[in-house]
């Protein structure tokens, strides 16, 4: 199935998904050297984003967020793409800075935790 | 959205690799902001300078991005750091921390981003035109920007600023656009409210008011003034700071006093969809007031103070030495002015200095054992209890100035909500 979003970072990339319908905070939460996400209560508490894709409904929190983004880039722990339900202005900059492939105005709720997905400049397939 | 052929030109690497990520976030930008189009820009200012705010992190990307070769188009000036470039060893800052806020520095001005380190770009560098495009950062200066002078620019964030500067363009969507600048509210004051702490215990109130406003809030604001003096600009620099601070409002409109109210007032007004009544500012003053025990410091310039809140500190001491230490934040633009007309050598020997290149929301205040303040800054009695611990005795500028030069009397009229400031109301 592939669903067509609109781009927001381009680039190629697959990974298995790892879905969050809470929005996440990046700055804070995401450790750049780790790829651990922290945040008690969070559906992604504990979780690795290393290699996944990302499904999420937006960024909240701090705007420092994007550089988060960038650091896991450098540090090899980067999500291989990300999938929103609406981009925040947040995640839109640091997938640009950080490379990291990013589409939105996707209907995350209707793609599989763990599922193998690729993004695709803007569309969305899931084996 | 429509890139134009330069644009277009720029995104595919005709102006080297740092401008081409610089369109690709402008462009990405654009599409999330609904904008049609780009516009060019007249000016830019860049925050995220702090070492403290973007850390290590973003001062690897900066030094990345600079090492691209791209440089700015158009005039871009820096949000202020974490220090004092000429005095922090005075203020006790440690030399690796100066070191890393002197790397940003470094890499910004490599980027062509001049180092002003002011969130009063106005007063430190020449002021825009009514109408310009501008793309600013700094939540005081944009809500300045927008409605004090009717220029025109969005909150931008640090890497969509420089991405503005190194192309020259900025998406056109929402503050850009005439829809985009229509009111959402009418505030309608029946107070006074004199002074320019007045005026930001009322910003204080209205950004609260407008928070939820779809689209971010816009109020048309009635029924009150700024003074006709040399307080006026302070006046209204106060009233935006502190609404942008308390309910991310970027603009304002003063009836008969902002340029777009003056001119079409009556058509703004119809636009907005609700109406909102300010009958007191007692409850907002009280809210910005968390002083816990007696201040050790007396601040002003939050947003940086001019050349003439300078003057008009001088003329409130009266000669008088400051017993309790005053620090005035300001520009090293100002500050070099102040030197220059013996203002500054006079305010010292006061017992108020000048500091520059820095915030009072972001100098480390808990490091040198201050945990309470007398300020006349609604907007540094919003931010600094949750940024920074520190409690604060929110006063005007008249009465902050005789808190520091009587001492034992600071917060005098608010000693029951402060335990340790010795009781007494006066």
């Amino acid at each position: 199935m592939t669903v067509k979003g609109r781009l927001i970072a381009k680039g190629t990339a697959t990974g298995p998904l790892l879905k969050s319908e809470a929005p996440m905070g990046f700055f804070g939460h995401l450790d750049p050297e780790t790829g651990v996400y922290r945040e008690a209560g969070h559906p992604l508490d504990g979780k690795c984003v290393r290699g996944a894709v990302l499904a999420f409904p937006r960024a909240k929190g701090s705007t420092v967020g994007s550089y988060i983004l960038y650091a896991l880039r450098q540090t090899g722990n980067a999500p291989a793409a990300m999938v929103l339900r609406e981009c925040d202005t947040i995640t839109a900059v640091g997938a640009i800075i950080g490379k990291i492939p990013a589409v939105d105005q996707v209907d995350i709720s209707r793609l599989k935790e763990g599922s193998e997905v690729t993004v695709a400049d803007g569309d969305v397939t899931e084996a | 959205m429509n890139l134009s052929q330069d644009e277009l030109a720029i995104l595919s690497g005709s102006r080297g690799s740092g401008a081409a990520r610089a369109m690709e976030i402008l462009s990405a930008l654009g599409r999330i902001g609904g904008a049609e189009d780009m516009v060019d820009v007249c000016s830019v200012q860049v925050s995220g300078v702090s070492y403290r705010n973007i850390g290590p992190h973003g001062l690897a990307f900066l030094q990345e991005w600079a090492g691209q070769g791209s440089k700015a188009v158009v005039p871009a000036y820096m949000n202020p750091g974490g220090a004092d470039r000429r005095l922090w060893q005075t203020l006790g800052l440690p030399a690796e921390f100066v070191d890393k806020q002197e790397r940003v520095i470094k890499a910004l001005s490599k980027l062509g981003i001049k180092p002003t380190l002011t969130c009063t770009p106005y007063h430190a560098a020449p002021r825009p035109k009514f109408g310009d495009h501008l793309a600013w950062s700094e939540s005081s200066a944009v809500c300045y920007a927008n409605s004090v002078i009717g220029a025109r620019t969005n909150r931008e964030g640090g890497p969509s600023a420089i991405a503005a500067a190194l192309t020259g363009r900025t998406p056109r969507h929402t503050l850009h656009t005439d829809a985009g600048r229509l009111p959402t509210t009418v505030v309608e004051v029946g107070c006074p409210a004199p002074t320019a702490s007045d005026a930001g215990a009322l910003g204080y109130l209205v950004g609260q008011l407008l928070a939820h406003d779809p689209r971010g809030g816009i109020p048309f604001i009635r029924g009150v003034e700024p003074p006709e003096d040399s307080s006026r600009e302070a006046w209204l620099k106060a009233l935006g700071a502190a609404m942008a601070a308390s309910g991310s409002v970027g603009l304002f409109h003063l009836e008969g006093v902002t340029p777009e109210a003056a001119a079409s007032g009556p058509e703004l007004q119809k636009a907005a969809g609700r109406k909102v009544k300010v009958d007191s500012l007692e409850g907002a003053k009280r809210g910005l007031f968390s002083a816990k025990g007696r201040p050790s410091l007396v601040a002003f310039g939050c947003p940086h103070a001019s050349l003439d809140e300078l003057k008009r500190l001088d003329e409130l001491l009266k000669g008088r030495k400051a017993v309790v230490p005053v620090w005035v934040f300001t520009s090293e633009a100002v500050r070099k002015k102040a030197e220059k007309s013996g203002l500054a050598g006079r305010l010292s020997s006061l017992g108020a200095a000048l500091i520059a290149d820095t915030c009072i929301v972001v100098a480390p205040l808990a490091d040198m054992g201050i945990t309470n303040v007398v300020t006349d800054s609604a907007k540094a009695a919003f931010y600094l209890p949750s940024h920074q611990g520190v409690g604060v005795c929110f006063e005007s500028q008249e009465a902050a100035v005789e808190a520091a030069v009587a001492g034992g009397q600071l917060c005098a009229s608010k000693a029951p909500q402060a335990a340790s400031s010795g009781g007494g109301a006066s």
